[in-house]
């Protein structure tokens, strides 16, 4: 029987480019920005195609919500190893709750035995679709992970947490979301990159799946924040432990 | 107005950010009829309820099914809470625990939530939730549509409320054992005793990375300059990653963030991610022997220089004092 990993993955800007608050600000200006997979989603396909090297009846399918050009995103991941993509095509941003509703309708139709999804995206930082898909399923989650032992019933997770390294154990099907740790995303060798050219990106419309958006988060407004300081390059140690005698109260 | 805050506790009393949350709930409920009740769940947590006690009213679920904070069992227990208590809004410290809790959480309630919230202001009644995105480049400002709310708040958003001469309440929540969740499991939790505080909690921050080469190192300069505060040592993740130091101590994007008096960052680049954990401190202070290095234009005062000679000689200066 087919152990069938979902790898949702979002399309996100690389972070250590310029983020700049646009014109009308209720965006971000993405005219210089490159896009990538998450990097937590990436960990996630890393970490399916590791269980599937483990066992030998993985599949490993990806997820991508968004427009056309998000098959870019999909073909890397396929070209990592991934064995099918499917695109829903919606209008982006969606919120999590959304997102949640449509993994959801996904998962109930493909029954996967786990979803692996990363633990937050790197634009929005909100961290609460993977939750948020756990609950709509009525599946256990182990959020965070950075190891993950699975056996034929389930799965031991150790999570990070505020507190050290937290161990659970979940049954199948479960949502797990990757935290940096889990491992590192192996690059797309150039035989994979080929063999991404004959799998198949199915895409799906949102009235295919059964699925209305129902908005819960709605942007007023975006502000640039300004973290830049002045800097004082001070010569010795004397001089800087004076500083800050004068400057904070912690003396 | 109804806010529920969830309590996060060490099984004897509320942690620091939990307090920070009820003082965030005490600026959202201030209209007469409106009300703060703090819940706590666990197993034999008495202690935990009487602290909360001192800020109001307590519901306490209490079982042992309970005693581990699965996310499964206790959203389930809280979102039951939400709905019979008529919680308008459900709150928490933002922490890895909320996360997984309250998220799980959110989206058995309907998903309006918005997570590590740094503010929030009143238009026409409406209420409009300030929130990072984009490692802490902009701020984005939010309405939440739906009933209840769900929010998660950093702890630097708020001060704790005044403790109350006069307890609160401690009314029980019946827990119906047969109906929990059994599919998830605890096994243990690794934490090793840390003999300095939360980096999240300390007024001072001595935080290091790449340029620290051994954990032994890491132990003596930032952790002896950070005791010359009685304050916390903190790590960028390279360190964690290499093994050096525990994940517990990770400041940044996807690490804790932290607002202290004073942080002092030694031998750390400063990027983007590391600075999203950070950059809301009163004053950083920045060591590092690359002039170049990202982390001297977000810090208000820097050394250049080898910080295996400028950290022995401020923890000597310091000690001398």
């Amino acid at each position: 029987m087919s152990f069938l990993v979902l790898v949702p993955t979002k399309r996100v800007p690389d972070t250590d480019g310029l983020i700049r608050v646009d014109a009308d600000g209720l965006g971000v200006d993405t005219s210089q920005l490159s896009f990538v997979i998450n990097p937590f989603d990436a960990i996630a396909v890393e970490e399916a195609l590791r269980l599937r090297e483990r066992r030998s009846d993985v599949e490993v399918v990806v997820v991508g919500i968004g427009d056309e050009a998000y098959n870019d995103e999909l073909r890397t991941a396929l070209a990592m190893g991934a064995d099918r993509a499917i695109r829903i095509d919606a209008p982006e941003p969606l919120d999590p709750w959304n997102v949640a509703v449509i993994l959801a309708e996904v998962a109930r139709r493909l029954e996967p035995r786990l979803v692996l999804m990363g633990k937050q995206a790197v634009d929005d930082d909100a961290a609460q679709a993977g939750q948020f898909l756990a609950a709509q399923l009525g599946w256990p989650q182990a959020t965070f992970a950075s190891r993950i032992d699975d056996s034929d019933n389930g799965a031991d997770v150790a999570r990070e947490t505020d507190h050290g390294i937290e161990t659970v154990s979940v049954d199948w099907p479960a949502v797990i979301t990757t935290d940096l740790r889990l491992n590192e995303p192996r690059y797309a060798s150039l035989p994979g990159i080929i063999a991404a050219r004959g799998k198949p990106i199915e895409a799906m419309s949102l009235e295919e799946l059964g699925v209305e958006i129902e908005p819960r988060v709605e942007l007023v407004a975006l502000e640039q924040v300004s973290s830049a300081r002045a800097g004082q390059r001070l010569e010795n140690v004397a001089d800087l432990l004076q500083c800050l005698r004068e400057n904070t109260e912690l003396f | 107005m109804h806010v529920l805050v969830l309590a996060e506790h060490d099984g004897e009393r509320l942690r620091a950010g939990t307090t920070a949350a009820l003082g965030f709930a005490r600026g959202l409920a201030d209209g007469e009829d409106d009300r703060v009740t703090c819940l706590v769940l666990g197993d034999s947590v008495d202690s935990v309820a009487d602290d909360a006690a001192a800020f109001g009213p307590v519901l306490l679920a209490s079982h042992a099914d309970l005693a581990a904070p699965l996310a499964d069992r206790w959203a389930e227990v809280i979102a039951g809470v939400v709905q019979s208590e008529s919680v308008d809004i459900l709150l928490g410290a933002s922490s890895t625990l909320a996360r997984d809790i309250l998220g799980r959480a959110g989206g058995l309630l309907g998903g309006a939530m918005a997570s590590d919230v740094t503010g929030f202001r009143r238009d026409e009644g409406r209420l409009i939730w300030q929130r990072p995105m984009y490692a802490g480049a902009v701020s984005a400002c939010v309405i939440l549509h739906g009933n209840p709310l769900i929010i998660t708040v950093r702890p630097t958003a708020a001060e704790p409320p005044p403790r109350n001469s006069l307890p609160g309440s401690i009314v029980p929540i019946q827990v119906d054992a047969g109906r929990l969740p059994t599919s998830t499991r605890h096994l243990g939790l690794d934490g090793r005793p840390n003999h300095r505080p939360d980096v999240t909690e300390a007024p001072v921050v001595v935080s290091g990375g790449r340029g620290l080469k051994t954990s032994e190192d890491f132990e003596k300069l930032v952790g002896g300059l950070a005791d010359q505060f009685d304050g916390a040592a903190g790590s960028s993740r390279a360190l964690v990653d290499a093994g050096l130091t525990p994940n517990d101590l990770q400041v940044g994007q996807t690490g804790k963030v932290v607002a202290p008096e004073l942080y002092i960052a030694v031998g750390i680049s400063g990027a983007v991610q590391h600075l999203a954990g950070m950059k809301n401190s009163q004053v950083i202070v920045a060591i590092n022997s690359d002039p170049h290095a990202p982390i001297f234009e977000v810090a208000d005062y820097g050394i250049v220089g080898d910080l295996y000679d400028i950290v022995p000689e401020m923890i000597q200066q310091l000690d001398a004092d």
